[in-house]
């Protein structure tokens, strides 16, 4: 069997004398669309940025496609596939969205000590950035100042800017996060057309987004990994219910 | 980054006086004035330097007399040793400068905000220690310096031939940093600006194109300071006092920070109110300090930025 894309071994993270990731295991097989849910506070960002490589766990080991990345930069795991979206938008603000993309598609075009050709003006950087924005609808939106988008487009092109890395694995950090539920459905309905060409990880809050969309989805609460399974059997696990989906839930069902 | 039309038409307009000045003012009796411009046209390159990292790097530098003094010495301390090629000078001037900035810059930029620049400061204000502590090249006292010598056509004693010398100079450095602002460097480097993190995310190690950009923009003000102490013929350590990174900033403030050409124009309204203003009066930073509150206040990309903006939101 294939290594799986993403394996997280005993992974510990404190802060002072809060535990934000407590032995925590769990993996992404290939191709797999991965949700991860819990509580506020449960941790998930903390687990984000160790994944990512913008936090150093404490200890632990985090393997990417068979390979140990723990030690790596945030920058060397982007180049080795590994993609993130942030839960804060975080774009370039004072750059078009065609050229927010064409940066990450510069990332990935190997270094980036060129000092004469305007990249602007560059077809290799800009013809791709059009291509995944129209993909994302956002084609017209193209040389509007990243800005002046509205929350949702800045939301999608969070998104096309981690897909613009080529990644093997994408990292969403709560995607929809301050949506409204037509700007929700549609970003559901774009993952559901990446499922299958991407493995993915998803932080999310919005549960019609998991159930609808997730292979696997583990709970975590307290830096604890508490769960992993089918969504129903998430939902069917009576410490689930107990720990976040809420007493009151289980007490109708 | 695109000019507007605006814009393009006043820089072409610019030189073109620039140009002009040497004879007008010549037959006007007036050649002092060929030395002004002269000098703003040296600060003008100095602020635009520090321009591409404060402006569009967002590492705030206040320390980058240090290079105009380095650049001064390169031809103070060659020509004491009777080394006046003026070619093997610049060298020296842009590659001590290289070298410091990237001694600088590696130690400086593995911190932010305000450690950042007050560690910027503490290396320039060493570097002044260092200059008033060399007692062979005049100290505190400074080091009287003969001009550079190139080939026999640019005679820098002709004072006409220096300004178009520096004149050239300012504009290689504006379209050098033209280009490179608007390259994938360029895209890198103003991208770290914005969001690190992000750039970081995205595969860009940004520690070592942030470094580089330090040790451009320190090499392009060793070429002001080159320019500099041909035009005083003395170098003092005076040239890297914190004070003159204060108003090398200030330069850029006025100008307008990361608007590119604007710093240029700051200059130049920088030295000549400074010029004008102390005519009437010695006190004249009281009068010069509200009106940068002013403008910084209503007018946060200087009086560059209140020209009208090209579509894209830039330029």
């Amino acid at each position: 069997m294939a290594d799986p894309i993403l394996k997280v071994e005993d992974l510990m993270k404190s802060f002072g004398g809060v535990v934000a990731t407590d032995q925590f295991f769990f993996d992404i097989q290939q191709g797999e669309f991965h949700a991860i849910i819990g509580p506020n506070g449960a941790g998930k960002t903390t687990l984000v940025a160790q994944i990512s490589g913008m936090l150093k766990p404490d200890s632990g080991r985090i393997l990417f496609d068979g390979q140990d990345i723990t030690g790596l930069s945030a920058a060397e795991r982007s180049h080795l596939g590994l993609a993130r979206s942030f839960q804060i938008t975080s774009v370039f603000r004072h750059f078009s969205a065609r050229q927010n993309v064409a940066l990450s598609i510069q990332a990935r075009q190997g270094h980036s000590f060129r000092f004469w050709k305007p990249a602007a003006r560059d077809s290799s950087l800009t013809e791709p950035a059009m291509k995944i924005l129209s993909d994302l609808g956002l084609a017209n939106r193209a040389n509007v100042l990243a800005d002046n988008l509205s929350h949702g487009e800045k939301r999608q092109l969070e998104i096309a800017m981690a897909l613009a890395t080529d990644p093997k694995l994408l990292l969403l950090d709560e995607p929809t996060a301050g949506m409204g539920a037509e700007d929700s459905a549609r970003i559901r309905e774009f993952l559901g057309g990446l499922k299958g060409k991407y493995s993915m990880l998803l932080i999310e809050h919005d549960m019609d987004t998991v159930f609808s969309l997730a292979d696997r989805v583990t709970v975590l609460v307290y830096g604890r990994g508490i769960a992993t399974g089918t969504p129903e059997e998430v939902r069917g696990n009576a410490e689930v219910r107990a720990a976040y989906l809420g007493e009151d839930d289980a007490a109708h069902a | 980054m695109e000019l507007t039309r605006l814009k393009g038409w006043l820089l072409a307009i610019g030189f073109v006086v620039l140009v002009a000045v040497p004879p007008a003012v010549t037959a006007m009796d007036e050649t002092f004035y060929i030395t002004l411009i002269s000098r703003i046209m040296i600060f003008a390159i100095a602020a635009l330097s520090l321009d591409l990292i404060l402006g569009f790097g967002g590492m705030i530098s206040f320390g980058h007399a240090a290079y105009l003094g380095l650049g001064s010495y390169a031809v103070g301390i060659l020509a004491f040793h009777e080394i006046t090629n003026g070619w093997l000078q610049l060298f020296v001037a842009i590659g001590g400068s290289a070298v410091v900035a990237l001694i600088i810059g590696a130690i400086c930029l593995r911190t932010s905000g305000i450690y950042f620049i007050m560690i910027t400061l503490a290396m320039t204000q060493l570097l002044f220690f260092i200059g008033i502590s060399l007692e062979t090249y005049g100290g505190d006292d400074g080091l009287p310096t003969d001009r550079s010598e190139f080939a026999a056509f640019i005679d820098l004693g002709n004072e006409w031939i220096l300004f178009y010398l520096i004149l050239g100079f300012l504009v290689l450095c504006m379209y050098i940093s033209w280009r490179l602002i608007n390259s994938r460097f360029g895209m890198v480097i103003r991208g770290c600006h914005e969001n690190e993190a992000r750039m970081q995310a995205i595969g860009f190690p940004t520690y070592r194109y942030k470094l580089l950009a330090f040790v451009i923009s320190g090499s392009m003000c060793g070429i002001a300071g080159f320019l500099l102490a041909n035009l005083t013929e003395f170098v003092t350590p005076e040239f890297m006092h914190w004070f003159r990174s204060g108003e090398i900033m200030i330069m850029v403030l006025v100008g307008g920070m990361g608007t590119l050409f604007g710093p240029v124009v700051g200059a130049f309204a920088f030295l000549m109110f400074e010029e004008i203003i102390s005519g009437f009066t010695e006190n004249w930073p009281v009068i010069f300090g509200p009106l940068l509150v002013l403008l910084v206040l209503f007018a946060k990309q200087g009086v560059w930025g209140l020209l009208p903006k090209s579509k894209a939101g830039d330029g």
